[in-house]
């Protein structure tokens, strides 16, 4: 076995836009890593922050979330409210010290397989590049002897 | 008029219930008082050492129970009181605010207006200190903040004391005390104190008024303001509004434009 470093990416999609959207990559035979790891949500209004903080808790290196367009969301407003609060979120996990470049924020809809594997690819390049984020993990082992 | 002599005129008359103000504490430390008879106004004080934000107590069970308070009220606690009015906590008539000034002259803010117009009179709410900390906080690279607040959030003893002290901090759930499912570890460990807090910026995200007193409570010292206040700065700078500018004020995080402008969603 070789040591190369695996990322584990945790993805975080809305059933109705990125969710049908992955699935047609998958019936359109495009490839992509399976480094990710896609956790169906009804809609990008429902990711609470505290799920990406629970992400790199245990042990993601990477995080997307992606979910409809604006002006596409099945619940009319839920993708707008959540853009209001990543905007905010992210700001203050910067602030806080967490690498806001390891979360990719993007919209993928039913239509965009293509997009989705593309945006899959380029995020497990960038985080291989980048490496595992143990400065986050190891907290969770922090004074535990 | 003074503080004393309108506590007494205000309860002398039943117009308020009680009033909420500071007396003398040990150590020539300030504490809240409530003087609920004209006798008792006596010992209320009001000079710099009165800091704490006493909006937070107005909306406890005991403080309604009681009936319309007077309360004794810094730039910080008008804001939150504004904001309590915004989120439907509080109703005008339930609170009078009496605003001291340098002098000890004390003026009656009856009605949300009169807060708002007062307000308008007074500097921002971030000190000249705390804007200094967040801009040299601003300039590090990220290595050096997460750094920083590790450092920091690392003598944290999760004694709830930021949350106790906040106005804003009002639920009668908490997530902190929810256990099904747990979302922060109960103890403090490094992990579960860097999303205690982080939970508590998010919360308090647009809500926020900026008073500045969860920095002060904190019993270590921690200047976990900052992380209330960051977030607040972004709600302003891309929402456009600060929370307690108006009693009739939408949740910057329940509402949307669909206009909003961000630089990182691909």
């Amino acid at each position: 076995m070789t040591d190369t470093f695996e990322p584990k990416i945790t993805a975080f999609v809305c059933n109705w836009c990125t969710y049908a959207g992955a699935d047609l990559t998958g019936t359109s035979r495009i490839k992509y890593p399976s480094n990710v790891r896609v956790l169906r949500l009804p809609c990008t209004g429902r990711i609470d922050f505290m799920l990406l903080a629970k992400a790199f808790a245990r042990g993601s290196d990477g995080i997307i979330i992606s979910g409809c367009h604006p002006n596409d969301c099945h619940y009319t407003s839920g993708n707008y409210h959540a853009r209001r609060r990543w905007m905010v979120y992210r700001n203050l996990m910067d602030f806080m010290g967490i690498d806001t470049s390891r979360i990719t924020f993007s919209w993928v809809s039913a239509a965009e397989g293509a997009k989705w594997a593309e945006l899959v690819n380029e995020v497990t390049e960038g985080i291989r590049a980048m490496g595992p984020y143990t400065e986050y993990q190891e907290l969770a082992h922090a004074g535990v002897e | 008029m003074d503080l004393i002599e309108k506590a007494e005129q205000l309860l002398q008359s039943g117009d308020v219930k009680a009033v909420l103000g500071f007396e003398a504490g040990t150590g020539g430390t300030r504490r809240p008082a409530f003087a609920r008879r004209p006798g008792q106004a006596r010992r209320l004080v009001f000079d710099d050492a009165c800091v704490q934000n006493l909006a937070s107590y107005v909306t406890r069970k005991e403080t309604r129970r009681l009936g319309k308070v007077a309360v004794a009220a810094r730039p910080g606690a008008l804001r939150a009181l504004l904001q309590l009015m915004a989120e439907r906590q509080i109703q005008e008539q339930d609170v009078l605010p009496l605003a001291v000034d340098a002098a000890g002259q004390v003026a009656e803010l009856p009605t949300a207006q009169a807060i708002e117009e007062h307000l308008a009179l007074e500097p921002g709410p971030v000190s000249a200190r705390d804007r200094e900390l967040l801009d040299r906080l601003g300039k590090l690279s990220r290595a050096e903040r997460w750094a920083f607040w590790q450092g920091e959030l690392g003598r944290c003893v999760k004694c709830y004391a930021c949350r106790n002290s906040c106005p804003m901090c009002y639920c009668e759930h908490c997530t902190m005390d929810c256990n099904r499912p747990q979302w922060v570890p109960v103890p403090s460990h490094a992990l579960g104190n860097l999303e205690y807090h982080m939970v508590r910026a998010m919360h308090l995200a647009g809500r926020c008024v900026q008073c500045g007193d969860c920095g002060r409570a904190c019993p270590v010292g921690i200047p976990i303001h900052l992380l209330t206040f960051n977030a607040e700065e972004t709600v302003h700078a891309q929402f456009g509004q600060r929370a307690g500018a108006s009693a009739k004020l939408d949740y910057a995080l329940s509402t949307f434009r669909p206009d909003d402008k961000e630089t990182f969603i691909r």
